[in-house]
Parts: C-alpha cells; structure tokens; sequence
C-alpha cells in the first residue's frame, strides 16, 4: 500500500532539498533510467521526458504534509523547493523500501543544471537509437537550446559514469 | 495525381452526436479508418469500466478517434489562410489526429499497471511495423510513417503540429471532455468549441488563444476540471478498475503456479504473463476477449479469481472509505493483518487507490520549463499564461486536490464468524477507534 509514495520520499530523504519541479522531473527520469525502481510513467513532452504521476504523486505528498513545497516568486515566474517533513521521516520509517543505494548518483544530479539533466533525461529517452541518430534527434526535438558538441560528448560520459555507479 | 493529394470523388461523412458530421475527402484517411487495425477500436471503450456508474458511457476509441481528426479537420481549415501555418502539413495533422490513440488496448489503464505496458510504444509499432495501417502511410512518402509516429509521440520538429494534437489545449482533449459528457449524461463537459477554434493562432512552436477568447478556454477549463472529479475519479469506477487489475494479477499468479490447472487457459494473455508481447497477440486482445475471459473464470477452481470476476462482471464491486495514510497507516497495517487472520487475502481485497493513479490530469500551469501551459495572445503581440490573467483559471490551478479511498469488500466482513475480529475491522474501517 502507497508504495510508490514511500519510495519517493525515500528519495526526498537522500536528496535533502530539490528545487525546481522540472529538475526533480529529470532527476527521477534519469534515476529510472539507471534501473532504480520509481513505476511513474513518463512521456516526451516540450522539455523532455515529463511524468504527470510525479507531478501528482509529490501534490499528493505535499497535501498529506509528508513533503514541505515552499514557492518562491521569480521574475515571471514560479519556482519551487521541496523537502521531507518530519511526519514524512515517520511515515517512511515505518516502510521496508525496497530500492538500491541512490545516494552518491542523487548527490551527483543535485549538482547538476536543469538544462544539462534535461539534455541528458532527452539522450536517454532515444537510447535505443545509435549515437548519431541521438544527437540529431536532440537538435530536432530542441533545436532553441542549441546544445554544442562538447555538451553532448559531456552528457554521453555523464550516462556511462551513472549507469556504471548503478551497475557497482 | 499522387496518392497525398488523392481526393474522393465524393465528401464522406460519418454521423456524430458531439460534432454532428465527420467529413472525410483525403482518400489516405478514408483508408486509414478502413485497416483492421483502426477498426479494432470499435471494440475497445474509449472510458473502460466507467460504463459500471454512468451506464451511457459505452462509446469506443474508434468515436473518439474520428471526433480528434475531425476537429484537427476544422483547425487546419482556419489556419489555411494564415501567414504561421505551414499548408503542407495538413495531412500529417490529419493522419496523427487519426491515429494518436491506435495502441490503446482493452481497459488499458488497469491493463497497463499491471503488465507494466505502454500503449504510446503499441501505436508506434503499429504506425511503423508491418500493418496495413503502415501500407497505406508509406504510400503517402516513404517518411510519412515516420513522421506521423513522431508528431504522436510529440517529437516531430515543428512543435505547432505537435501541439494540435497534444498539448494542454488539444484536439484529443476537446474531444473526449465533449464525448464523455454526452455520453455519461453529464451536464459537464460542456464549452464552446467552435469559439476556442475560431481564437486559435498558429505560431512558431505553439497554439495560442486570443485573449479576447479567454472566457471560453475559461469554460474549457471549468469542464475540465468538472469531468476529472465527477466522471474519471467516480469512486464507484475506481472500485470496478481496483478489481479488474486484481484479476488480471491473480490470473498471473494463478499461471505462473505449475500446480494450478485453468478450467480456461489464458491462451491471450500468456504472452503478457511471460513480458514477451508480439504486437500479433497484442491486436488480438479487445474488450469482447476479456469479457470472455472474465465470464469463464467465475466458474476457475481458485476461489479469488472466481470470486473477482464474479464481482466485475456481475457489478458487485468494493466498498471504500476515504483513507488518509498520515494518522491512520498504522490501522491500514493492523487492518492488513486482520484481514489475513480473517481468511480475506489483503493483497487482493484491501487495496488503496490514490488519485495518482488515475491516467487524468487537470489544468496547473506548473512552473517555468516544466510544461507547456495555455498561452493568450495579447493585443500588443506578447504572449501571457492563462491563470496570470484569469481569475477563474488561477483560482482552479491554485487549488491541489487529492485523495486516497480504501477498497475492500465489504459483504465478505459482514460474514465473518467471529464476532470480536469482524467487529474490530469494521470499527477501523468506519472510524470507530
């Protein structure tokens, strides 16, 4: 029962603070992608891989108190930070979650900018495609970010050192 | 004449109640609804189990397909004349309107969680395999699959084709909230279509609104919001989508259990027991397959697979109660252990449905990046998000609900001999404590 719920607060309790919903987006994308066992469905949208079940799953989590959203105003627009709240840690406590170590590859998204997990999130939703054919589809699908080269062969290397982590 | 221009000699039109005439000229499309594949829809129910509350709704993905293409019809002919629209890409709108649901498979939503399927991966591989729906795209140009699997799958490059059919302002969305409310007999659902269509405008990457339109996208999003509450999360529906995802679980067991000998064998589901699906055994299954199905397994030795079915198709569905799992996950386990002490298998018959489990969304605007919201487009030529500018519309967004009902069935506890544990599970589950 509400198994999914306990394994994304499983996360939010390795990764402290997450701020911005479309970097949580790709985190947990790319995350799936490595094998770790998140069920959220996901599906291409104008900025990459987007799940509307996560997008439900966290409100779901918020409105139960179990996740503290905190909303910042921007210039024109909204961003969001989220962490777990201390109901959420006694929630979770009482779960057997049954999910690999994550940490050291949270740790490493954390790190990251949205624009480079959101290229990296697009290079693996084309995985099954050669490495050519994946650039290109990256120009194709998003041709206003203009990814350089270097970026590209950076978010290559980027996935072999993640799914090495995953695979020790 | 090339086949992409091909006309019929004649306008065909198909009889609808949301949109009163489908009309069809292009011959591809006239095909296209021909193919066994496109006509395999008329047996699959565009809202699955929710026939078991509104008992209008028994309408099909096949209405529902010709109603997205029809209205994506409609736009392509207001956009003909304007300076964004790009005419050539009439037909690829047309054809991806057409097709956009061709992989759905009987009550897929249930189906889907628990074979761990994609329907979006089936019309891709029936778009682009060896079908007669793929003949008669590639007659079209040797691309053309491909690129109607890509404006399905929203990666095509020019994202405003993309956006007629998938977008949070869409043909598939204008239709199914129009189809589902005349067909459920809601008195919800209902906009002013033909106005929405007539402030659309085509730009570089996206349909916008013209803020003088804003009242009617207002309503769009009042049914939307209507429709998600009152029709897709109907407890009583949600009970029918519990049970029939238990089935489809307990047959699994059931199969992968050598000592068990099926009355009926699953012969159109073993493929999806073993995860290794041919889109051949995938186009075989339709709601009439699984009804079979269904109806035989009341008579299955396994009591629970009997006893599920028998719910399903007899409509003798769970009981739930709202379930908040912040001060009450403690009684949902001590409720797990009395069921198993009361010879109820939990894993079967207490299940938790959480509204992040349903396959339907309501209107948020999200934050930048996220996703693409409704954009209006000003008088001064900029362009504003929808809920920054209507009060109506920040008011909905603004507002989160969700839920959590538990299900169980509550005839088989009332018929639990002992007194004191039957007692003890009804004063948890009715708040009791």
């Amino acid at each position: 029962m509400l198994d999914n719920h306990a394994k994304l607060l499983y996360f939010f309790s390795k990764a402290k603070q997450v701020t911005g919903r479309k970097k949580l987006q790709k985190m947990i994308y790319i995350l799936q992608q490595c094998r770790v066992p998140f069920e959220e469905k996901y599906q291409f949208h104008f900025y990459g891989p987007y799940s509307e079940e996560l997008t439900l799953r966290v409100e779901e989590l918020c409105n139960l108190n179990f996740l503290n959203e905190e909303k910042e105003e921007k210039s024109n627009y909204h961003q969001y930070h989220y962490s777990i709240t201390e109901d959420g840690a006694t929630f979770l406590n009482q779960f057997e979650v049954n999910i690999p170590e994550i940490e050291d590859r949270i740790n490493v998204l954390q790190d990251c900018s949205a624009r480079f997990l959101e290229l990296v999130s697009t290079v693996l939703y084309f995985s099954y495609l050669p490495r050519e054919e994946i650039i290109d589809k990256v120009h194709t699908v998003k041709p206003k970010l203009k990814y350089t080269d270097e970026e590209m062969n950076e978010a290559f290397q980027f996935i072999d050192e993640l799914q090495d982590k995953s695979s020790h | 004449m090339a086949y992409k221009d091909e006309q019929l000699i004649e306008e065909k039109v198909f009889k609808d109640p949301v949109h009163r005439y489908i009309h069809v000229r292009d011959r591809a499309v006239w095909d296209l609804i021909a193919t066994p594949e496109f006509q395999r829809l008329r047996r699959i129910k565009q809202l699955g189990t929710t026939n078991l509350t509104f008992h209008g709704a028994e309408h099909s993905r096949f209405n529902h397909s010709l109603g997205v293409y029809e209205i994506v019809r409609r736009i392509t002919n207001n956009f003909a004349d304007r300076e964004r629209w790009d005419r050539e890409q009439r037909l690829l709108c047309l054809c991806a309107a057409l097709l956009h649901d061709l992989g759905h498979g009987p009550f897929s939503h249930s189906f889907e969680k628990v074979f761990k399927l994609d329907h979006e991966q089936f019309t891709q591989k029936i778009i682009l395999g060896d079908t007669k729906v793929n003949h008669i795209l590639k007659k079209v140009s040797a691309d053309f699959p491909e690129k109607v699997a890509d404006v399905i799958a929203k990666t095509y490059s020019d994202k405003l084709v993309v956006s007629l059919i998938s977008s949070q302002i869409d043909a598939d969305r204008m239709d199914y909230l129009q189809r589902d409310a005349y067909f459920t007999g809601v008195s919800y659902g209902h906009f002013d279509m033909e106005r929405i269509l007539r402030v659309m405008r085509p730009m570089d990457d996206q349909v916008v609104i013209k803020s003088t339109g804003m009242h009617a996208v207002e309503d769009y999003i009042m049914s939307r919001y209507q429709m998600y509450w009152q029709v897709y999360f109907h407890p009583v529906t949600r009970s029918a989508e519990v049970i029939l995802s238990k089935i489809f679980q307990r047959a699994r067991v059931l199969y992968e259990d050598d000592t068990y000998q099926f009355q009926l064998e699953p012969t159109h589901f073993i493929s999806f027991f073993e995860e290794r699906v041919k889109l051949s055994d995938y186009l075989k299954l339709d709601d009439m397959i699984v009804y079979y199905y269904f109806q035989q397994w009341q008579e299955e030795k396994d009591d629970i697979l009997a006893d599920l079915c028998y719910r399903f198709i007899n409509r003798h569905l769970f009981k739930y109660v709202e379930y908040n799992p912040d001060p009450q996950i403690n009684a949902g386990m001590e409720l797990y252990q009395l069921f198993k002490k009361a010879g109820i298998n939990p894993d079967y018959y207490l299940v938790v449905d959480s509204s992040s489990d349903l396959p339907y969304d309501f209107y948020r605007p999200g934050e930048e990046e996220e996703r693409l919201p409704i954009h209006l487009l000003m008088p001064d030529g900029g362009l504003k998000e929808l809920s920054r500018h209507s009060d109506i519309v920040e008011a909905i967004s603004g507002k989160k609900r969700t839920d959590h009902k538990l299900y169980f069935p509550k005839d088989r506890i009332q018929a639990i001999e002992d007194t004191e544990l039957k007692k003890r599970i009804l004063d948890i589950l009715y708040g009791k404590e």
